[in-house]
């Protein structure tokens, strides 16, 4: 099997993940999209170790899951602190800091 | 489990068994419609369960490139912790949390879309032909150490054990960060329950209980909303999460007309016969 068509696949749900930040605005659906683009990158990894015969890229797959996690902690705690004091989970509604 | 997993990984880096263009076009293809289930579904909660589906597809595609050890900690990780976080948060937020429609920039979906149709066609036209290498065998770094699994904790504890220091520090300074954020501090006395009652009244609303749905409609289901006397409909009948997430019953013509029938029989409303005599 072609290891080029597994990259391709992630370059597509990359851009899908990316599409998504640009036009959604509910926060949380925003913060999906990111979430889909780890996983994207995550798929080249895994990718790039198997072609190289190295493991190396499932140890950076490994750590990209590490930080996803912590990122969707602190991510999640800041859209519910946001919902709290506005009421609401669109990004269209958080724009006091904006300039 | 995982021992079938690993049996799986090894068996599909064979060259002789070729059954892996067969997972890659099913998984691959359900991932690509679950991304894109995402993008247009417009419910958050449908949202995060097509993410979901994206996950599980996946982590096969990562059993199936001989890393059985990152497919179970993405099944593990992602579609067991972060999207069941994302669906907390979702029940935090409230079911009406769908998104609107308006655009606030000019054009910004059509730009958006035009991005992203710019950006795939790039990243495919790039990806498309950027390993010259057919095939590889993994399976001899997987038997250095006796497997995938010892393979990977080899090089996080040894090459990479600086970064595996710094990912705990990292966790750790997330978690005080969400505790951080997601406590609140109380700047008013706690409420008692005979402030809440002289609050309630003080409000001036009507306090008691409210209409039950259907009344006086042709279902009583709790989407059907109770029509007064007059034919009117009573909102407040309708529990808020219903309403906000628009499955209202619409009223017909039958129903007023029973109405109609109903409150001129107990002398509620005069009809115009009566007014007439």
């Amino acid at each position: 099997m072609n290891p080029n068509a597994y990259l391709v696949l992630s370059g597509i749900i990359f851009s899908i993940g990316a599409l998504g930040v640009l036009l959604r605005r509910n926060a949380i659906v925003a913060f999906m999209s990111v979430e889909l683009m780890l996983n994207a990158a995550n798929l080249a990894f895994v990718t790039g170790a198997r072609v190289w015969g190295k493991l190396d890229g499932q140890a950076a797959a490994f750590f990209v899951m590490v930080v996803a996690a912590a990122e969707v902690v602190i991510g999640l705690a800041i859209i519910i602190t946001i919902f709290r004091t506005r009421n609401s989970a669109s990004v269209d509604e958080a724009s006091l800091l904006r300039w | 489990m995982v021992n079938a997993l690993i049996r799986l990984a090894e068996v599909s880096n064979q060259e002789s068994i070729s059954f892996e263009p067969f997972v890659f076009w099913i998984c691959g293809g359900l991932a690509v419609i679950g991304a894109i289930g995402m993008l247009i579904s417009h419910k958050a909660v449908h949202s995060a369960l097509w993410v979901a589906l994206t996950m599980m597809n996946l982590a096969v595609l990562y059993v199936v490139q001989s890393a059985p050890f990152l497919g179970v900690t993405q099944v593990v990780v992602y579609t067991g912790a972060v999207m069941m976080l994302f669906l907390f948060v979702l029940m935090i937020v409230g079911v009406d949390a769908s998104d609107s429609l308006v655009e606030t920039i000019k054009g910004q979906r059509r730009i958006g879309i035009l991005a992203g149709v710019i950006l795939v066609s790039a990243l495919v036209l790039l990806l498309g032909n950027s390993f010259s290498i057919q095939s590889a065998q993994l399976s001899d770094a997987d038997s250095i150490y006796g497997g995938n699994v010892q393979g990977i904790a080899a090089l996080l504890f040894g090459k990479y054990v600086l970064i595996f220091e710094l990912t705990s520090a990292l966790l750790i300074t997330a978690a005080l960060g969400a505790m951080i954020l997601a406590h609140k501090e109380r700047t008013s006395p706690r409420k008692t329950q005979a402030n809440m009652a002289k609050e309630l009244f003080a409000s001036g609303n009507y306090q008691g209980p409210l209409p039950s749905p259907g009344v006086y409609a042709r279902h009583n289901s709790v989407d059907t909303p109770a029509l007064l006397p007059d034919g009117s409909v009573s909102e407040i009948s309708i529990p808020g999460p219903i309403v906000a997430r628009g499955v209202t019953k619409k009223i017909n013509q039958s129903d007023l007309n029973e109405v109609q029938i109903i409150s001129e029989g107990l002398g509620l409303v005069s009809s115009e016969e009566d007014d007439k005599q």
